[in-house]
């Protein structure tokens, strides 16, 4: 008998000869450690949950503190007008852009006075807060010379290291001075914050743009990649999917089962765990040194990641095939259907639910994949521009999503690092999208049976 | 049932629908059924009785050749419908299950709605050539099955959606809108209740008068009730053949006997 405290009336000694009486208010040892074992795995299996949220947690903290700044930008907003004169006069110069910079300096320096501001400024410092700016000031007069004249207001994007000394990213302890920025220039920039000349606004060119060169971070988007990703994925779908499902009908629902079948099946698992750089040296070989298809281009990216996909939607195709009770098909073969039209009448409507749920996730996997664009050539490839139209969307270089976050990352400037923090919310912004439709179009067509 | 054997005695001196001369099945090196001859009378139902595993259902799925959906079942022997192989090379299973029709033990309606399980039949063999005839179909199968009064206002409804004795009669009536001469069954009524078993068993009853009825059955109350003959099987080999009333009566052999008298199985 146990020792518990709870044994109202449990006779101590076994007195009866047949069988020992047991109060079930009493928990023996047995009963015992097996609950303490219950217990102790069900505390493990909490403190593995909560592990995991805890890493999630930090991961998604660290990736939106990161990540945010991208999506801000510090532009620098001056209203200042150039009559027709000073137009033509800056024309004559020899350094024309110099000319308009000059206007601009003024203008600033009249806008600070207005406000009261008394901070010192030359033209070197400007030039470190906003970069050269006579040349878009003189692109802008000159293609819109009806504006001259009248007041326009400009909106200069601010260099990087101003952005970061908003973003806190730059502090004033850790700056040295450089012909990127000084000490003094920060004194500066708070003159022209309170002054209301240096704001931050969204920067819808982070989504909408293409890439910048390295000189240029404040200018980088990631919309022309996202076009690469979009082209590609189109590529991945077009091709996998009915290469996927066909081959999942056929070996799940026609081919007989014997050695031949059984070794495509193990080659199918195998090709699945395939690592992904594999695929990039494959696509190398084949798509652009035998077939010689374009470099960089979404078509080649799309291809490759075909290849890493189709083992994903054969593998899931066939497990929802599988999932198909045999009485469905028995059913219809026995009012005299032919195996493929109770294949396409009545198993693959039902597998439909989880044949798309494997495609979209096969889909977001391909998305994401990074390696095998290294190989083809869309890692490192700035994309400046987005595509002229729909067919050379697929034969144009460009980069895609994952390929231009690692760009950015391994870029030295500090400023593309955050960039690619906001690209990564890009990425994973699209990667949810795509679950999420997968969660719903399978509790939608989920059918009972 | 009293005009049983009556009926027995006409049918008796015609010629039957099915004959099984020598059936030997495999299942890869299993030998499943072995020497079976069996003449199957039409418009009749005839039972198969035997313990589990006795290789009933296994005799009765080579009827319609359903065991072709399993890669390692081999058929020998010859078994005639009509007087044609229906092994032969040049019969194509889509046709020949056109003409046995098949009820499964569970039923399984097509998760769609009660007008396209029974219209997806006659669709497929294209027995309708506008929507109206199709609607008679549906409608004069549905009422053979004896659930037209029960479906008629709901037939847009989902067929999984019924009582399970519903769906197995409209699983006969998907059976009986492809126009089949043999029907054939496999336990139709093991996964019902005794109400629903009562009204199957009625309506296999009214049904012999049209159709060749095959049925197997754990129930040997059932066959008795059902089934003007009965064949008794026993691991494989065909025990025993003839009039139900003989063989629950005056079995002539042993194990039969025993089997029917509880003594096994």
């Amino acid at each position: 008998m146990s020792d518990t405290t709870i044994t109202p009336d449990t006779p101590a000694a076994p007195s009866s000869p047949k069988r020992e009486f047991r109060s079930l208010y009493a928990i023996d040892d047995l009963t015992r450690k097996r609950n303490a074992a219950e217990r102790r795995f069900k505390a493990y299996g909490i403190g593995a949950i909560l592990i995991g949220l805890f890493f999630l947690a930090v991961l998604a903290y660290s990736i939106i503190k990161e990540g945010i700044p991208a999506f801000t930008r510090t532009i620098v907003e001056v209203e200042f007008a150039l009559t027709q004169e000073q137009f033509d006069a800056a024309e004559k110069e020899l350094f024309k852009t110099k000319a308009y910079e000059n206007f601009f300096i003024g203008a600033l320096k009249t806008q600070l006075d207005e406000s009261g501001m008394d901070v010192p400024f030359d033209e070197a410092a400007i030039e470190r807060l906003v970069g050269k700016t006579g040349g878009t000031i003189r692109e802008f007069f000159k293609s819109n010379p009806d504006q001259l004249g009248k007041p326009v207001e400009f909106e200069l994007a601010a260099s990087s290291r101003v952005d970061g000394y908003r973003n806190g990213r730059v502090t004033r302890e850790t700056i040295t001075d450089s012909r990127f920025l000084q000490k003094s220039d920060l004194d500066i920039v708070d003159a022209l914050v309170e002054a209301e000349v240096i704001k931050t606004v969204f920067n819808w060119n982070f989504i909408t743009g293409a890439d910048s060169g390295v000189d240029n971070p404040g200018g980088a988007g990631i919309g022309a990649s996202v076009v690469g990703s979009f082209f590609m994925m189109l590529v991945v779908l077009a091709l996998s999917l009915p290469i996927g499902v066909a081959a999942s009908i056929y070996l799940e629902e026609f081919a007989p089962q014997n050695r031949f079948t059984d070794l495509i099946e193990v080659n199918i698992s195998n090709l699945a765990a395939v690592p992904s750089i594999v695929f990039g040296i494959l696509g190398l070989a084949v798509f652009i040194q035998f077939m010689h298809l374009p470099q960089s281009a979404p078509l080649v990216g799309g291809l490759v990641l075909t290849l890493m996909t189709l083992p994903t939607i054969i593998i899931s195709t066939r497990a929802s095939l599988k999932a198909v009770p045999p009485s469905i098909r028995d059913a219809a073969l026995g009012i005299g259907a032919s195996k493929m039209q109770a294949t396409f009448h009545h198993v693959l409507p039902l597998a439909m639910p989880g044949i798309l749920t494997g495609t979209i996730l096969g889909l977001a996997q391909a998305l994401g994949e990074t390696a095998p664009l290294l190989l083809i050539g869309m890692v490192g490839f700035v994309a400046r521009g987005y595509p002229d139209g729909f067919i050379a969307g697929f034969t144009e270089p460009n980069s895609a999503m994952p390929a231009q976050i690692y760009t950015w990352a391994a870029r030295a400037d500090f400023a593309f690092y955050e960039k690619a923090w906001g690209g990564i919310i890009v990425l994973l912004v699209f990667l949810l999208t795509m679950n999420i439709i997968a969660i719903i179009l399978r509790r939608r067509f989920e059918r009972r049976w | 049932m009293n005009e049983m054997p009556k009926f027995e005695q006409a049918t008796e001196m015609t010629e039957s629908k099915i004959s099984a001369k020598k059936v030997q099945v495999y299942y890869g090196d299993t030998h499943a059924i072995k020497d079976v001859d069996i003449e199957i009378q039409p418009r009749s139902v005839t039972a198969f009785i035997g313990p589990s595993g006795c290789g009933k259902s296994t005799f009765l799925r080579t009827l319609n050749r359903m065991n072709d959906t399993i890669d390692i079942c081999r058929v020998q022997g010859s078994i005639k419908i009509d007087g044609e192989d229906i092994y032969d090379p040049k019969v194509d299973p889509v046709q020949l299950r056109a003409k046995v029709g098949m009820v499964f033990q569970k039923p399984n309606p097509f998760p769609k709605s009660i007008y396209d399980n029974v219209a997806y039949g006659p669709r497929i063999h294209g027995l309708a050539r506008n929507k109206a005839q199709l609607d008679d179909i549906v409608s004069s199968s549905l009422q053979k099955a004896g659930l037209w009064d029960e479906v008629k206002d709901r037939l847009s409804e989902p067929g999984t959606g019924m009582s399970g004795g519903q769906q197995q009669r409209l699983c006969i009536a998907r059976a009986i809108a492809v126009s089949p001469e043999v029907i054939l069954m496999d336990e139709p009524c093991s996964a019902l209740d005794p109400i629903a078993t009562a009204k199957i068993e009625e309506l296999i009853d009214e049904l012999r008068a049209n159709y060749t009825i095959v049925i197997v059955t754990h129930s040997m109350q059932q066959a008795a009730r059902v089934s003007q003959r009965t064949a008794f099987f026993h691991l494989g080999v065909l025990v025993e053949e003839g009039s139900t009333d003989n063989i629950f009566t005056n079995p002539e052999d042993k194990r039969t006997q025993d089997y029917i008298t509880g003594r096994f199985g």
